[in-house]
């Protein structure tokens, strides 16, 4: 089972308590009206989708029962981080890199095979 | 003469109770039972008005002449008193704005008792109930099964497992069956 840190209850709870909510940081214009057919599409329909890192939304429904913002690898299923909702989007750069190759498998595909620039140990590696 | 109708209790599970191997399942009597909500500005004023300190901090609860006040969430709380009081009126009369209601009759608690308690809990919950992780005191909103439930430990063996009436048949059988199995 998964653990995912709550960063309400600020602990790492079992899985069977979160649910997911969508993508996150999708603003909502204040004149929805006026959007444009094609800003409208992008908001409503449009989404990443990315193979690596992608930036989520989560409630804690069985526990404190809080939307928040996790950051989450979609190949290795790992969460590289959670913060609170309404905190800005994270700079991942920095842990990203530190969690190997597939978080960078969202890059195109002719960087595919470029390491990142920070070190990576590779003892211990299986 | 107009007849009186007169309404009866009738609590679900009342005086349940079921042994299994080391644990003991109890189906406790009913209480007044409080949801709160509220925003860090009225907390001092609830708390007074309460007589017991609202908990800030995640996973725990306090407790005083028979009131029991569990964290659930950062604005969040769960009022249990099982001394005849009525917490609902008790903080009619705090002005700071806050959401008072009364759920005495939504929930059915359970006691689970004995060596075995966790282990008979964590059949259906996944949370860690080790005494490190989940001391005595310790209150959480969590799983058991398939369905919701307000978890509370009220000794190192003893737990009380708060869920919802309609969900209490489910609770006390999926509960029996894990106690049998220790
Ligand atoms: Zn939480």
């Amino acid at each position: 089972m998964l653990l995912i840190h709550c960063p309400y209850c600020d602990e790492e709870r079992p899985e069977l308590e979160f649910r997911n909510a969508g993508e996150a940081h999708i603003a909502r214009s204040n004149n929805i009206a006026a959007e444009s057919d094609e800003d409208f599409e992008k908001f409503f329909f449009i989404r990443s989708n990315p193979k690596g890192v992608i930036f989520e939304r989560w409630r804690h429904i069985h526990g404190c029962a809080r939307f928040f913002n996790a950051a989450r690898d979609t190949i290795t299923d790992r969460f590289l981080l959670t913060y609170k909702a309404g905190e800005p989007k994270p700079d991942l750069t920095k842990l990203a890199a530190d969690a190997g190759p597939a978080a960078w498998a969202n890059r195109p595909p002719d960087q595919l095979n470029e390491k990142p620039k920070a070190k990576r140990p590779t003892k211990g590696e299986a | 003469m107009a007849k009186l109708a007169t309404a009866t209790r009738n609590p679900a599970l009342s005086g349940h109770s079921v042994g299994g191997h080391g644990v003991l399942l109890k189906v406790l009597a009913p209480a007044s039972r409080m949801s709160l909500r509220a925003r860090p500005a009225a907390v001092a004023a609830l708390s007074k008005a309460l007589g017991v300190s609202l908990p800030d901090k995640a996973k725990t609860s306090a407790a005083k002449g028979g009131r029991t006040v569990l964290w659930l969430g950062p604005d969040e709380w769960l009022v249990i008193d099982e001394a005849g009081g009525d917490p609902v009126a008790d903080c009619a009369s705090v002005k700071g704005l806050h959401s008072a209601v009364d759920v005495s009759h939504r929930n059915v608690a359970i006691a689970v008792t004995g060596p075995n308690a966790a282990a008979t809990i964590n059949a259906g919950c996944p949370q860690d109930l080790s005494l490190d992780a989940f001391p005595v005191g310790a209150a959480s909103r969590t799983v058991l099964g398939k369905v919701e439930m307000v978890l509370l430990r009220t000794g190192e063996e003893a737990f009380r497992v708060e869920c919802w009436r309609s969900f209490s048949d489910y609770v006390y059988g999926f509960l029996s069956e894990a106690a049998r199995d220790g």
